[in-house]
């Protein structure tokens, strides 16, 4: 009961210091839209993916773009508790090392769904078209594809004491995660070794679970997506509770 | 049984630094308890260890009657702290830092309002609850830091140099809420500090700690009376410099001022300043000494606490190495 209470806390302090940042939320929300309006629109002509416009197509990327660039922060929030002394605080207390990772890693996945969901009713207002089933399904899967990705931000953000070292890192994996997911481009049109790196990248499968989703095909089975997802997402936290007792 | 209960304590950083060395000793319940020492000494390791934050390299030690190695939930449960740098969370306000610490230390729903209002007021923040912790001062952090130490009732307060940083008017502030807890609440305080005044004004007993470890351990009086007496110094005019010496045949002659060891200031200087009169010496001034416990740290280890503050940086830098290790 005690440990929830304390997940719950953990949670709760997330959420306030992210409501907090007004100024956050709405800067980050400028590059999803840039890629929606822009991108999306311009590249509309010259990429041929079949019976989809561009725009519908990239919408499951840029969502998932914005679900990682929001859940690798767990890891820079991890870091800055550390600067900060709050860590302390939380190690100090009667609360188990696996609550303060939980409440954190709910605590980012919140935050992350939240931008999710704001890119998404961005892709509505300029005319995706999603039922309200949709719109509810896709929380569970962003919460599930958020929860991989936190995962990693906060078992890197325990091996590191600075800040400036962990945005090192992110750099050399964000980037390419996000590149090489198949968010931009189809897969089944890239070269072969493009193509292997694409099916190594575990967000692949994240983007291919919201395509399915959002425009309805996918060119990856979605219950192979599915397994992969919650393979990985499962993988990440376990490592990201093990490094982080082990650590602290 | 004492509430604190320390046997042979060692901690042993990268193989070979031995922060904490050996170290024993008892802390009574409702006492002020002080280690005191220069930076580096080893005091802030022994509260770490002791808080459960790091893990002993040896020996043992009981709070609240609870192991330190093998009961952590439950020391931590009794244990309240404040440490030497803020970990407050600055985005939030006083209250909300507050709210969150009741909930991590599971205070139940109806009593954590009333709690934390309580110890609001105690140290007059009241009105600042709904600040941003970002905009507090100094002092006003540190008293905040203290309030949530109390929220969940803590046996024992743990004040890692409570009032380092702080200026003068800020530092009485902050002893006045120390005695305050000990008075009222009948709390057991244990505190380090690098303050001699903090040291003398504040504690029952003190552990003077070099080094790693204790040095010696007892109620500041009897630790300077074991220096034996106090000291009258004398600033006569030039010319009878030589006649006063003549007089007082163990006194010393130190920076052009004659320093006089006696075993009762007070009452002897009426004497020496009689008997100067009535030998026609001009006294321009004449003071007093206590022996301080910086005279006892002297004695102890030859150098004087004060010295270690150059050192300061490497200590810092140490202590940041060091202070996410452990488990």
């Amino acid at each position: 009961m005690s440990e929830i209470e304390a997940v719950y806390t953990v949670w709760l302090r997330e959420m306030i210091r992210y409501f907090r940042q007004k100024e956050r939320i709405i800067s980050s929300l400028v590059m999803p839209i840039f890629w929606l309006l822009i991108f999306g629109g311009s590249m509309r002509s010259s990429i041929d993916i079949g019976n989809v416009d561009y725009r519908s197509f990239i919408t499951p990327g840029v969502i998932a773009m914005s679900l990682m660039f929001t859940s690798v922060m767990s890891g820079i929030s991890i870091i800055w508790d550390k600067e900060l002394g709050f860590m302390k605080e939380m190690l100090v207390s009667p609360v188990s090392r696996l609550s303060i990772v939980i409440g954190k890693a709910l605590g980012t996945s919140t935050t992350a769904i939240i931008q999710g969901l704001m890119v998404m009713l961005i892709s509505i207002a300029i005319g995706l078209k999603i039922s309200l089933v949709t719109f509810l399904l896709i929380v569970p899967i962003m919460l599930l594809i958020s929860l991989g990705l936190v995962g990693i931000g906060i078992s890197i953000g325990s091996l590191m004491n600075n800040i400036e070292g962990f945005q090192l890192i992110m750099n050399f994996l964000v980037m390419p995660m996000f590149f090489l997911s198949g968010a931009l481009f189809p897969i089944n049109n890239l070269p072969i070794f493009l193509r292997i790196i694409t099916y190594i990248d575990p967000l692949t499968y994240g983007v291919e679970l919201l395509r399915y989703m959002i425009i309805g095909t996918s060119s990856i089975p979605i219950v192979v997506n599915f397994l992969i997802v919650s393979g990985f997402s499962s993988l990440t936290i376990i490592s990201s509770v093990w490094l982080f007792s082990r650590r602290h | 049984m004492d509430i604190i209960e320390v046997r042979n304590l060692v901690k042993i950083f990268n193989h070979d630094i031995k922060a904490v060395d050996e170290i024993t000793f008892n802390v009574k319940k409702g006492e002020i308890f002080g280690f005191l020492g220069p930076n580096g000494a080893g005091k802030t390791t022994t509260i770490s260890m002791l808080c459960t934050l790091l893990k002993p390299t040896s020996g043992e030690a009981r709070i609240c009657n609870y192991d330190i190695n093998s009961q952590q939930n439950k020391v931590r449960k009794c244990l309240g702290l404040v440490f030497q740098d803020s970990t407050l969370d600055d985005r939030l306000t006083a209250r909300e830092n507050l709210e969150l610490h009741a909930r991590l230390y599971g205070v139940p729903k109806e009593k954590r309002n009333k709690r934390i209002d309580q110890v609001l007021k105690m140290v007059e923040l009241k009105d600042k609850e709904k600040s941003i912790v970002k905009t507090f001062s100094g002092g006003m952090l540190r008293r905040l830091e203290i309030a949530r130490g109390l929220i969940h009732y803590p046996k024992i307060l743990f004040l890692d140099e409570p009032t380092l940083g702080l200026d003068p008017q800020t530092r009485k502030h902050v002893w006045d809420y120390i005695v305050k807890l000990k008075k009222e609440y009948k709390m057991t305080i244990f505190l380090t500090t690098h303050y001699m005044e903090e040291a003398d004004e504040l504690c029952d007993r003190i552990a003077i700690i070099d080094h790693g470890k204790i040095i010696d351990l007892d109620t500041p009086k009897k630790l300077k009376d074991g220096l034996g007496g106090d000291t009258i110094i004398l600033d006569v005019n030039d010319k009878d410099i030589d006649k006063t010496l003549k007089i007082y045949k163990n006194a010393k002659r130190f920076d052009g001022q004659i320093i006089l060891s006696v075993k009762n200031a007070g009452k002897q200087i009426q004497k020496v300043l009689e008997k100067c009169r009535k030998n026609k010496i001009e006294v321009v001034e004449a003071n007093i000494r206590k022996p301080t416990l910086n005279d006892v740290f002297l004695k102890m280890t030859g150098r004087e606490i004060r010295e270690e503050d150059v050192g300061l940086k490497e200590q810092l830098r140490r202590r940041s190495k060091h202070r996410f290790r452990g488990h």
